[in-house]
């Protein structure tokens, strides 16, 4: 079996996985099953991505059905470079994770875990698919997973989380069906490249000008972009702990993945940028996304929702990356993508192993937990630092990225904004570590004591690939160079 | 082409405001996942409407027939319907829990609960 055949099974091989774990009973053989099938999907999204460093473009058409009529999946550098932090994050989380679910819940794992593996696998087939239908059946089993699955949460209100999160989200996706229809009511067509080809035919169009407003505003809702973002607190907020780590690093990504993918290579970046006043908006709301969140964040008093808001705030840097319009500003934005996945998984691996520890993720229960669990506390602490951006971090080397499209673009003033924002993110994590060293244990606090070593591995893990990130950039860099290229190459 | 020949079209956008005010202004959550089934259901009509060819037959291949309906249309909305009906099931468990943890599926009733405080952390 070659290459090109293989590759569509890192998204099938989780989605026939699903349904058998399901049926599994117990606790340990569902878990296995899981995490053996994300594996092997790493395994296929690796092997993928050196493929197609080497070969440009792999193409799969599903049925033998050569497109345009029938599926194909089309994986260049931008996919696969999405496609490896998804199976990659799926991977390391499910090894994680098993602890926290025991914990968090406790009965019927096997549907749970068959619920991670579709949203697993939805997330990965938007990323690999080359067929703007496709994605919006990909985005809705992941969605519908993703609902049921804050839904587990322990706390009641998790429940509320997932029902404003299915509204808003099903909202969204529809937007993105209404913008397909019109797509395809000009064209005729579902196929990405396909439509590339043909749309520039039809020139001026306020159906296709409308189509990609209605793309762009659901993908948007999707993405959690300010000011759409109302959902996304109390959804990471109140699920269980793996789900709040999974999708935290990989769904905002992958809607973000997809929305420039429509904008790039569906829509020439030409056309985008001239048919919708996308520079301008994306500029005004990234700046919005980047204070509002910073500032939320400063406000909360639970560990889980100030993540969650400093995400909104990080969505605002990759779509300021993308409002430059240039290789540069995409190369950013796709390293951002790519070390917020890193940064955010470990801060939110590192909140799941607080509340299995103690049982609360209110900021008052870190008083003085620095010098009870300092392992998991200096893991914080360390993927903190890369969300503020200090070197060598990788979320050092997404900034400085983003700050050089910045001056690139001609655009130095938002250089200011984007060190004062990162000043907001020192002051919120700042409050953690003083929380969490500076202060005394209260004498009333329950004893806790350190994570076992199962629990504290991943973080590790996720904390040392930041710095590794942080200082050997060839992987990173180049692939999020790649990708940037490969979108912008495509379509133009 | 007079105005009552896109008479599809004009529903398709009346469904679509209807069903989307009734997700934003209704508090209750049954209420919110019928507004959005109507919602999604415009959509559905518009790209069942976009798929008839004026003039054209069922989608049948038979003698002397040359000009069909697309057919396309239909077979990816019958993809969509299915997701709808996903998504309305899980909306609708999701709705019953609520009513088992709070007695109340109604916003104003959750708002009053407490819905943002944080005394239950801990919990």
């Amino acid at each position: 079996m070659n290459l090109t055949e293989l590759m569509p099974f890192s998204v099938l091989i989780p989605l026939i996985a699903a349904p058998l774990v399901a049926l599994l009973p117990g606790r340990v053989a569902p878990w296995l099953v899981a995490s053996a099938s994300a594996i092997s999907a790493l395994a296929i999204a690796v092997a993928t991505w050196i493929g197609v460093s080497q070969a440009g473009v792999l193409r799969y058409a599903f049925g033998n059905w050569p497109p345009p009529i029938g599926i194909e999946y089309r994986v260049d550098a931008a996919n696969a470079f999405v496609a490896l932090l998804i199976t990659a994050m799926a991977a390391i989380m499910l090894i994680w994770g098993r602890a926290t679910v025991n914990r968090e819940v406790p009965e019927r794992q096997g549907a749970f875990y068959a619920l991670f593996l579709l949203a697993v696998s939805g997330l990965l087939g938007i990323t690999l698919t080359g067929d703007i239908f496709n994605v919006f059946v990909f985005l809705e089993i992941s969605s519908l997973a993703t609902y049921a699955l804050i839904a587990h949460g322990g706390d009641r209100r998790a429940l509320l989380a997932a029902f404003r999160y299915l509204i808003m989200g099903t909202v969204g996706a529809t937007f993105l069906l209404i913008g397909i229809g019109f797509l395809y009511i000009m064209t005729g067509t579902l196929n990405m490249v396909d439509l590339a080809e043909r749309l520039p035919a039809i020139g001026e169009s306020r159906a296709l000008q409308v189509g990609l407003a209605f793309i762009v505003v659901g993908l948007a809702l999707k993405l959690a972009l300010f000011p759409l973002h109302l959902w996304l607190p109390n959804a990471y907020t109140y699920a269980p702990s793996l789900v709040s780590a999974f999708i935290a690093a990989t769904a905002t990504k992958v809607a973000l993945y997809v929305m420039l993918r429509f904008i790039f290579t569906v829509f020439a970046p030409e056309y985008s940028f001239s048919a919708l006043p996308l520079a301008m908006a994306f500029t005004v709301l990234a700046i919005g996304a980047m204070f509002a969140g910073s500032w939320l964040a400063l406000l909360q008093d639970n560990l889980k929702r100030l993540l969650a808001y400093s995400s909104v705030a990080q969505v605002g840097y990759m779509v300021l990356g993308v409002s430059f319009g240039t290789v540069l500003g995409l190369s950013a934005s796709f390293l951002h993508l790519f070390n917020h996945g890193l940064m955010k998984g470990a801060l939110f691996v590192a909140a799941g192993i607080i509340f299995h520890q103690t049982g609360s993720v209110r900021l008052d229960s870190l008083r003085g937990l620095g010098r009870v669990m300092p392992w998991t506390l200096t893991g914080l602490a360390l993927a903190g630092l890369s969300l503020i951006g200090i070197p060598p971090t990788a979320g050092f080397i997404s900034k400085w990225y983003l700050i050089s499209a910045a001056i690139d673009a001609q655009q130095t003033w938002l250089v200011v904004l984007i060190l004062l924002s990162s000043l907001m993110a020192l002051a919120y994590i700042a409050r953690l570590v003083e929380l969490a060293w500076m202060q005394p244990r209260p004498a009333d606090a329950p004893q806790v004591s350190e994570a076992p070593i199962g629990l504290l591995a991943p973080l590790w893990l996720l904390v040392l690939a930041n710095f590794y990130f942080g200082i050997d950039t060839r992987l990173t860099v180049g692939g999020a160079t790649a990708a940037a290229e490969a979108l912008l190459g495509m379509g133009g | 082409m007079s105005a009552l020949s896109l008479f599809n079209y004009w529903a398709v956008i009346g469904l679509m405001m209807l069903g989307y005010y009734c997700v934003i202004v209704r508090g209750n959550m049954i209420k919110k996942i019928i507004g959005l089934g109507i919602f999604q259901t415009s959509v559905f009509i518009l790209f069942i409407s976009a798929g008839k060819v004026l003039g054209g037959s069922t989608p049948i291949l038979r003698e002397g027939v040359s000009v069909y309906s697309n057919p396309l249309p239909h077979v990816l909305i019958l993809t969509a319907i299915v997701v709808g009906v996903a998504t309305t099931a899980v909306g609708l468990a999701i709705a019953v829990r609520v009513q088992e943890a709070f007695g109340s599926i109604n916003d104003d009733d959750l708002d009053r609960l407490g819905y943002d405080s944080q005394d239950e952390d801990a919990a």
